[in-house]
Parts: C-alpha cells; structure tokens; sequence
C-alpha cells in the first residue's frame, strides 16, 4: 500500500512506541500537522516556543530514559530548536527532532522560512539527516532512533522537505545495519582486571559516579561497587542520584560547589574510579592540582571521554553497566580480610571531614533563607518528587541541599548551563509521569527565559510546581561580581522583577509568595495539595551566595566558605 | 609533531563539513586535506595532515573514528607507507632563464603541461621535501602561482624475502 512521507512518519513513531511529541507548527511541516489532527497514537503537545518544545521532550527522555521527540517547522522553527538540542547533547540526552524544510527543488535558494538546518545543527547533534527522498525515510527514522539511543545517547535532527512528505512510497519497516557506527559495550577484559587489582590494593580509593551511571542503569552496579568494597563516592551534577545521597558512603558533589569532604577525598586519594564521567572543569578545578596522588580508574563509553583532560592509569571503554558487573564479580574473587581494616580508617577520615566542614548555611528568622526552601522541599516531599532546574545558584542549592537516592529524579541542564531550561523540562516529565509531583527549582531570572510556558502547563491540567528562589537579581554572576569584580553588578540587578503570582494568574495557574521563613512550609504544602499549576514566589535573602566556593582555575582543596556573621548567628543547621 | 591520517568515510554529501567541522570546532589545524572515491563508489578515502602532541593526536583520532560516516582511521604516520602530493607550477621566466627552468623541470623528473609565450606550467609529483625543493628552486625564477594538491598516503605491503 501506497503511504505518503507524512503517513510513513507517523507509522514510524508508532512503531518506535513513541506516544508524545512536543512541537509548534509552521508552513511547511503542515502534512505532518494535518494526520496528527486525528491521530489516536500520537499526542502532539503544543509548546509555546520552540526551544520549550526542545526542553519539554529533554525533561521527558531524562525522567523515563526513552527518547524524547521533537517536530517544528523550518526556519525559525528549527533554529529555535539549537539552545535545546545543544543543552541535550553536552548531557548525552537521547533526542529525537524532525523540522520541516522547504520543497527539495527550492533548498538553497533563500526559500522563505529556509534555514540550513543540517549545517547549523552538525556540531551540536549526535547526527543529522536531509531526508531527499520519500523512499529512504523510513530507513533515516530508524537510524535516528538507534544512534539516539545507543552508545553515548545524544539528540539526532531530521530535516524534513516538503515535498517528501507528500510524496508516496510503499511502506517497508526496514532493517538496519550502519557499518560504521558499532559503540563498544564490553569492556576489555584485561583492563577490568587491572581495575579490580588497583582497587584492591588501594588503601584511599573513591568513586566519582557520573551521568553516564544513570543513562546506562547501572545505578544497582554502582552501590554494589561501593558497598561490598567499602568505598565512598562522590556524584557529579549529572550522576545525582546514580548513588543515594542519604547514604552512609554518599559524599555529595565535588567540584566548584561540592562538599568540602568529596573535594577533600579527591584531593587526598590513591584511587579514582571515575564511572561515566567525563572530567569536566567544573568538576577538576585546575586540572594540574587535579587528585595529585591518585591512580585514575576511567569507565566510560565514549572513548574521547577517556584521556580528554586527565591522565588515566586503567582506561576502560564500555557500557557502564555491564563493565561495573564484571568489576563486580571479580571483586569477590579478591580477599576482603587484608583490607577491611584499611578501609574503614579511610572512611573514619570521611566521618570526620563532613564532622569538620558539613553542607551547612546560617539560617535566619527574618529573611528567607534559599537553602531552607530546598531543605524543605526535600523534607515535605521525603526525596519522591522530580526536581527540574533552572541555571544558577538556584541549581546549586538545589543539587546540594535535596538529597537525590534514586536516579532519573533530577533534571538540570549540566553542561551548557542552560537558563530556562528547567520550566520546560519539569513539563515534559509530568507528561511522562502524570502522577509524580514535579518540582522546578528555579531562580528569578531563569524562570523568565521561558514563562511563556505557563500556558503549556495550564491548558493540559499539569499539576507542576515551581519554587521561584527570588533574590531580584542574576544571582551567580552576582556573586562573582561580588567575590571576583570588586563588587560592581554590572547587569546582574533586575530592578523589575514581573509579580509571579500575578503572572501565574494570568495564564489561569495558581500564584502563591511567601516572604518569611515562617511562610514557607504553609506555601510548599499548599502547592502540593492542589493539583493545578503553581508558581510559588519565595522572596529570599539577596545576599546569600553559594558556598562552598572553589574560584575558577584554583585548585578544588581551596574552597571560599561562609564567613559567619558573628553575633548574629542564630543557629548552624548541619544537614545531615 | 605531523602527523598524516587516511580515513575511509561514507561517501555522502555533508561528510566533508563533518570533518572539517570537527576540526575547526575543536580547534585542531588541517594542513592539508585531500578527498577521492575509493574502488567503492559508496566510500571515499580522505587523507588529512594535521599536527599535535600525542595527546591531541590521540583525540583527533578518537573524535574521527566516533563520527558515524568514518569506517576507519588509520594514522599513516605509524605505519612504513608511501606519501606523494602533485604540484602544479606557472612560471614566467625571463628569456636567459627559460632553459634552466626546463633543465628543472627535467631533474625533477616534472612534465609541461601548458606552455605559452611567456610561461610554461610545470607538474611535478613527489613527497613534501621534493614539491618544497623545486618551488624553492623556481622561485627566483618567477613564479607566477601555483597549485598544490594536498598529501595523500597508501600503506606499504611487507615483502617476503626469497
């Protein structure tokens, strides 16, 4: 039987077992709009930008680990896609985005609404495909979603003419071999086993788990790594949640904004085994300072990963997962008694470093205090909620005040750093979770860069929360400026910051501000109680900064602290 | 240090700006970069000179193999093999100079290909040492232009000894 492009297209998807697609329509993609007016399979949620769109289905693929997809039209239809595609790519997020483009017979020509989308979006894909003919579409959608998925997952652009899509072929599910894409799974046996004896015989080892613990599943590998072997570990911003962050041997995040005791234990350590990371600068700090008396242990699946900025004793290219099960078994084979004593006097050290300097900020009784907010998110939520972020201090005092045990829980855009990110994202995972309270954690300015997105959430009934951080100001690069700029905020003060709660209103959600700490735990259970859209408005304390604090370029065990303001220290809250 | 690598890619449009873009995004230099079909039609063979420590030779050559339209990789420079590249050169010498140019032309075993009253274009195939001698050589002779056509490079096969 004859299909047209854009009957194949949804045929496809149906058979990829995709049930929403996040989109905006335009001239050109109208073939493919006009089936999805009666589509049974297909939910196409409309967004209100296109880079929400992006975001929304980068949400959806981070909170359920199958792809999002994505379907714009051309031009700027597609070229607002990029912030979004390049926040999915720098956190290997499997995407999967079809734009329109003009007739075949018209590309090149300045068509109106033509942008070359392939060429703008080749560095910032995994990979890319210009659909020329009716007959190959099949075969190209099945590719994007195989390279999407596989390997390192990272979002894959199909452009989409016209003329393609109307055209007719005879549908053929195909089969697919792609000769020159063949990602390595298995680790090197030899290697595991350097691995297994350098963790044995290491008297200081640590984990430092990554994104790619999450995105491969080995979350179960990676705590029997750590437990049966006694060994602590640190998450990365990406890999919150591969590890319970209320566990004993859970060290928090290290880096810029770790704890004092994860950067510590890098700092001090003979063994680093680094798990699906990728040694990203934040992470580092200087990178000559960088663990000076470790062995380095390197588990990844990409094997430009492995070498990129540190040095590597044991390199081991493969799927997480399974690399971490063979680890496994041969750490049983190795005899625990010898360094059981060892052990546990590294992990006495670790007691007393967070004894020394725990994750603690000063609270106050007049001013809302940002960590507070987080800690009673966690708290109220008891650490079952999907917490999206925007880009800040905001997703710092997220990721080191709510405590992450499970994984796919936690949505911040890692890499990029992409503000407005975290609005979307939470709308795109309540899509894929109707019955999960989803949180976005969000800053003042951030949250700006996507409101439109209000009314995504409003018009499909999405109970979404999200917990405005408001300081009136760009917070991060305030505190730079305050720390590193002799105080001089150029642009950083907002001076009119929109009345969310009117803002919420206006789109039809519910709006609710609280001012005072006593105000906050009232106005978090209210929010969870309705099952409505909500923007909670915290009004807080606008000199807070983010501590601790390693400066750009310094080595991780030099860390800015809180100065405490002395009389007036109420209280020290250790959190636990 | 240089390094010379041929690849065999997918021979489709766009696997060139892929390349090169990976290059330029990443800040790694081409000195030169030669591209032709292969006995396969489906596949071309690229030969690319870049320079690096052995860090960034190692990441250029990881990066390339992780494209998904490059089949192989293979760092010439590792191996015994033969590198060759053309040069094609318009001189315009002056009356006195004219039969040196063509003494030239003949010890480095070069071919006129055009020649008109007052220029002669000469082809001549070498390794690197060899097009740099005789552009050096023509110079005071006035070079007009020239063109040179990139490196490429095949492997040696071993020999068995009778």
């Amino acid at each position: 039987m004859k299909m047209s492009g854009a009957e194949i297209f949804l045929e496809c998807l149906k058979r990829e077992g995709v049930k929403h697609v996040f989109g905006y329509p335009g001239g050109v993609i109208l073939n493919i709009f006009d089936l999805l007016y009666d589509s049974k399979d297909l939910q196409l949620v409309l967004t209100r930008h296109e880079q929400g769109a992006v975001h929304a289905a980068d949400g959806y693929a981070r909170s359920t680990g199958k792809p999002g997809v994505v379907l714009v039209t051309s031009g700027p239809g597609a070229t607002n896609t990029i912030t979004g595609i390049a926040t999915a790519s720098m956190d290997s997020i499997p995407l999967v985005i079809f734009s329109g483009q003009v007739p075949t017979m018209l590309i090149g020509n300045d068509a109106f609404q033509e942008a070359d989308i392939v060429g703008i979006s080749r560095p910032c894909t995994k990979y890319n495909f210009l659909a020329k003919d009716v007959k190959e579409l099949a075969t190209i959608v099945r590719e994007a979603f195989h390279i999407a998925m596989t390997g390192r997952p990272g979002p894959v652009l199909i452009d989409l003419p016209k003329d393609v899509t109307s055209a007719k072929t005879d549908f053929v599910w195909p089969e697919i071999k792609i000769r020159s894409y063949n990602p390595t799974l298995e680790g090197n046996k030899w290697m595991i086993a350097q691995a297994a004896q350098l963790i044995s015989k290491s008297k200081k080892a640590l984990i430092v788990a990554g994104g790619g613990v999450i995105l491969s599943g080995a979350s179960k590998e990676l705590r029997e790594l750590a437990e049966f072997n006694d060994l602590p570990v640190t998450m990365t911003l990406m890999g919150l949640g591969a590890f319970p962050g209320t566990h004993d041997l859970s060290l928090g995040m290290p880096g810029m904004h770790g704890t004092y005791y994860a950067n510590k234990a890098i700092q001090e350590a003979d063994l680093l085994i680094a798990v699906g990371m990728r040694f990203d600068d934040r992470v580092t700090g200087k990178i000559d300072a960088f663990a000076p008396n470790a062995k380095i242990i390197h588990i990844d699946i990409d094997p430009t990963s492995i070498r990129k900025n540190v040095r590597v004793d044991v390199p081991i290219v493969g799927d997480v997962k399974r690399v971490l099960s063979v680890l496994n078994k041969l750490m049983k084979e190795e005899t625990k008694e010898q360094w059981t004593e060892v052990r546990k006097s590294w992990l006495r050290q670790m007691e007393a470093w967070k004894k020394e300097r725990p994750m603690t900020y000063t609270y106050s009784e007049d001013v809302i205090k940002p960590q507070f907010v987080v800690e009673k998110i966690f708290e109220l939520t008891k650490g079952d909620a999907i917490i999206s972020t925007e880009v800040g201090q905001n997703q710092m005092w997220a990721a080191q005040f709510y405590k992450f045990d499970k994984p796919r829980m936690w949505l911040t855009s890692g890499g990029l750093g992409t503000m407005g990110y975290g609005f979307p994202a939470a709308i795109g995972a309540q899509f894929a979770h109707p019955n999960k309270l989803v949180i976005d954690i969000a800053g003042d300015g951030s949250i700006q860069m996507n409101i439109q997105e209000l009314a995504t959430a409003t018009i499909n009934k999405l109970p979404v929360k999200v917990a405005i951080l408001n300081n009136r100001y760009l917070g991060m690069v305030r505190q730079w400026q305050e720390l590193f700029y002799n105080e001089r905020y150029s642009h950083t003060h907002l001076e009119v910051v929109p009345d969310f709660v009117k803002v919420a209103e206006a789109y039809g959600a519910v709006g609710l501000r609280a001012t005072k700490p006593s105000e906050v735990e009232p106005v978090l259970k209210e929010a969870f109680k309705i099952k409505k859209t909500v923007f909670m408005d915290f009004v807080i304390d606008w000199k807070e900064k983010v501590y601790p604090m390693v400066p750009a370029g310094a080595p991780i065990d030099q860390m800015l602290f809180e100065e405490k303001p002395e009389k007036t220290e109420k209280k020290l809250k250790a959190v636990k | 240090m240089r390094h010379t690598i041929s690849l065999l890619v997918e021979n489709k449009f766009g696997v060139l700006s892929r390349i090169s873009g990976l290059f330029s995004g990443r800040g790694y230099n081409i000195e030169s970069l030669s591209v032709g079909e292969t006995i396969d039609p489906q596949i071309s063979n690229m030969t690319v000179v870049t320079s690096g420590d052995d860090q960034i030779i190692e990441q250029i050559n990881k990066q390339l193999n992780k494209l998904i339209d490059v089949i192989k990789v293979i760092d010439m420079t590792e191996l015994d093999h033969v590198e060759r590249e053309m040069v094609m050169i318009k001189v315009a010498p002056r009356q006195e100079d004219k039969a040196e140019v063509l003494r030239l032309a003949e010890i480095f075993r070069g071919r006129i290909v055009d020649s008109s009253q007052k220029t002669y274009t000469i082809e001549v195939t070498g390794n690197e040492k060899k097009i740099e001698a005789i552009i050096e050589l023509l110079k005071p002779m006035g070079i007009k232009e020239f063109v040179r056509t990139g490196k490429i490079a095949i492997a040696r096969e071993g020999i068995k000894k009778a």
